[in-house]
């Protein structure tokens, strides 16, 4: 099925969209230079192509409810509010990150913002967004569970198993599937029986839908038809973006598979330049308006990164700190080892 | 209840702790496989359903990996889960949460939330299931830094730790023991909790020491009973959760008895005795008289044939052979 056609949001809340669009973009390339430089260790996986539905999604939620991403998610938490200093000194592995520097990239959370987390193991984090759904649902609340996952991870069996018991209990959640056509280097061809993944949650009774994931309004449409259905139906959907990420899968990726052509088919679509032709079309901002956004926005992202430069590593005493959230004994470290 | 103290089994020992933190918190939920109509393969759930009904009791679709995870992100959201897992064989489906979610989540990011669920399970072998049915994981949990791993061998235990389990903030593996189900003892009230971290004395002696945890336990102490008969007293010491360990209390035995030996149903590679043999290496070398003896399920995959299967897993003759290894002795019977 396809959901009504979408109340535009007001002017306010379309320039929001679109500065969270750009500090995403402008981040990610940030991050990128960063990673470059060596700044950055581990994996760094870029949402650079993907801010449509990400903003498109975070955008029709309610603050309070509970998302949950992959590792490719620093444009959640930034959709999400979580500080940009905080976020980009993570990435560094500083004291200031917003895990302490015990996440990096992949692991990025800010509960307070009910972002509860970026997951690196494929799939994985399904079933979590199934529990934060559960438990919305024990308290008698009306918050929504919205769990990012990609079209690599419905491949996962417990994916399977979690749209099961969504079906099957009637939980409030949203599986959104960001099919951006690659498992890392793997097209969706040859890697799934049925290109479209949306039928397998349709597979659980689960109302499902497919929108393009380039177009940040459609998005926003979609989720805001998906998330109602979870609060005021208490009902799960499930909806799949197709989308197209411009980058390699991380930064140690060198993206020779995909066809240039390709690429710049998908380019062409690009959610930022045809969500500010929309802006400019509707008269909401102008040339100037665009470009002293952009401004303010990059000068957001050089203050994160020289906070995240400037911050303290985190001390090598605290190592083992936070390992329980009730250490045990005398021992701070709730270490098992008597020393001598 | 007008039954003596004496009567009660580990089975309904952790029905009653399971019951009592139910009434007392109401953000303690159940759910497994057939534990709320069926009341459970082993009927440790047995009338659960029907006091708490089916929002608190629930049945699950056979899929550990999911409802395990679900465990977990209700608990991120501050329920108090406590998943039954049928058996440990079934956890091997949900490692991946487990292990990568659960253990990681309150460290992986600084704190933020913690994980306060528990996941029981039973395990061991003994009643010819096969390969595939009869195993003793304990080692794989005690591996994983950020799990708590409660291992209790009596009726009292049993509820004390799983009492402590419950209202400990961390993910907690209770591992139980099929072969122990039926095993009568005394309980504690509903304010007896017992301690992580807090190995206890089974039977006192001077002449080595047995650790051994879970079923082990009641094989050690008829080891020690025969041991006794040949004049050697030996010292079983339970350590009740291997994370955390109470090496302390374990190694002043080892210091005083200068031999040790322990006892594990795993397997003998890199598993629980290893890595108790290890501590007590570390913390007691200059006091020891022997090497210490190691009693584990033998190195092969669980056979169904009964006289092999009672070959492969730990006999008091075993943990007799062993002790008397320790004191250059040979069995003399």
């Amino acid at each position: 099925m396809s959901p009504s056609p979408p109340p535009v949001p007001p002017p306010d809340e379309m320039r929001e969209i679109f500065r969270t669009m750009t500090l995403i973009r402008r981040f990610e390339e940030r991050a990128s230079e960063e990673y470059m430089a060596g700044r950055i260790g581990g994996f760094l996986h870029l949402a650079i192509g993907e801010e449509a539905a990400i903003v498109g999604t975070v955008s029709a939620l309610r603050p309070d409810d509970p998302l949950t991403s992959t590792y490719r998610e620093h444009g959640q938490a930034l959709a999400r509010g979580s500080d940009p200093r905080a976020i980009m000194a993570e990435l560094l592995g500083r004291s200031t990150g917003i895990c302490g520097g015990r996440g990096g990239s992949m692991h990025l959370m800010d509960v307070g913002r009910a972002f509860y987390g970026g997951y690196g193991i494929v799939g994985g984090a399904v079933p979590l967004a199934l529990g934060l759904a559960w438990a919305a649902r024990y308290r008698e609340a009306d918050q929504v569970s919205v769990t990012m996952f990609g079209e690599g991870a419905a491949n996962q069996g417990v994916v399977s198993e979690c749209f099961n018991m969504a079906g099957l209990w009637d939980l409030p959640i949203v599986f959104l599937i960001l099919n951006n056509q690659y498992g890392m280097g793997t097209p969706v061809e040859r890697a799934a029986a049925v290109e479209d993944f949306y039928p397998r949650a349709a597979a659980y009774d689960i109302e499902s839908w497919k929108v393009d994931g380039m177009d940040v309004l459609a998005v926003r449409a979609a989720l805001s038809e998906a998330a109602r259905l979870a609060r005021e139906e208490r009902r799960p959907a499930c909806v799949e973006l197709l989308a197209y990420r411009y980058r390699g899968h991380s930064m140690s990726d060198p993206d020779t598979v995909r066809a240039a052509e390709e690429k710049e088919r998908w380019k062409a679509r690009d959610p930022l330049v045809t969500f500010e032709r929309v802006l400019l079309g509707e008269g909401i901002m102008d040339a100037d308006a665009i470009a002293a956004m952009q401004a303010e926005v990059d000068g957001v992202v050089d203050d994160a990164t020289t906070f995240a430069r400037e911050s303290a590593e985190v001390p090598v005493a605290e190592l083992a700190d936070g390992v329980y959230a009730q250490p045990w004994n005398d021992d701070p470290r709730g270490s098992a080892l008597v020393r001598p | 209840m007008s039954t003596e103290p004496k009567d009660t089994t580990y089975r309904d020992a952790i029905n009653q702790a399971l019951r009592e933190e139910m009434l007392r918190d109401e953000s303690v939920f159940l759910m497994g496989e057939d534990i709320g109509h069926f009341e459970g393969a082993f009927k440790v759930t047995k009338g659960l359903l029907a006091e708490f009904g089916e929002a608190r009791v629930v049945d699950t679709p056979i899929t550990e990996a999911g409802f395990t995870g679900l465990g977990i992100g209700a608990a991120m959201a501050g329920l108090r889960p406590v998943i039954e897992i049928m058996t440990v064989n079934f956890a091997l489906v949900a490692m991946d949460q487990i292990v990568s979610n659960a253990s990681k989540i309150h460290y992986m990011f600084g704190g933020q939330v913690s994980v306060p669920m528990v996941i029981r399970m039973p395990g061991g072998a003994g009643h010819q299931l096969s390969a595939q049915h009869s195993h003793s994981l304990d080692a794989m949990f005690a591996h994983v830094p950020g799990l708590k791993v409660a291992v209790p061998a009596t009726p009292e235990d049993a509820k004390g730790l799983l009492k402590t389990a419950i209202r400990d903030d961390d993910p907690v593996i209770v591992l139980e023991s099929e072969g122990l189900y039926g095993k009568k003892g005394p309980v504690g009230g509903e304010d007896h909790l017992i301690p992580f971290g807090q190995a206890v004395v089974r039977r006192p002696g001077r002449d080595c020491t047995i650790v051994a945890h879970s079923r082990m336990v009641w094989v050690a102490l008829a080891a020690a009973e025969q041991l006794a008969a040949q004049g050697v007293e030996a010292e079983v010491i339970d350590p009740r959760t291997f994370r955390p360990l109470d090496l302390d209390t374990l190694a002043e035995s080892v210091r005083r008895t200068s031999r040790a030996v322990v006892v594990d149903e795993g397997w003998p590679e890199c598993g629980i005795a290893a890595g108790v043999a290890a501590h007590l290496y570390e913390a007691c070398f200059d006091w020891l008289d022997a090497p210490i003896g190691r009693v584990n399920s033998a190195d092969v995959p669980m056979p169904y044939a009964k006289n092999l299967e009672q070959a492969a897993i730990p006999q008091p003759d075993d943990v007799v052979r062993a002790v008397l290894a320790t004191m250059a002795r040979e069995v003399t019977r």
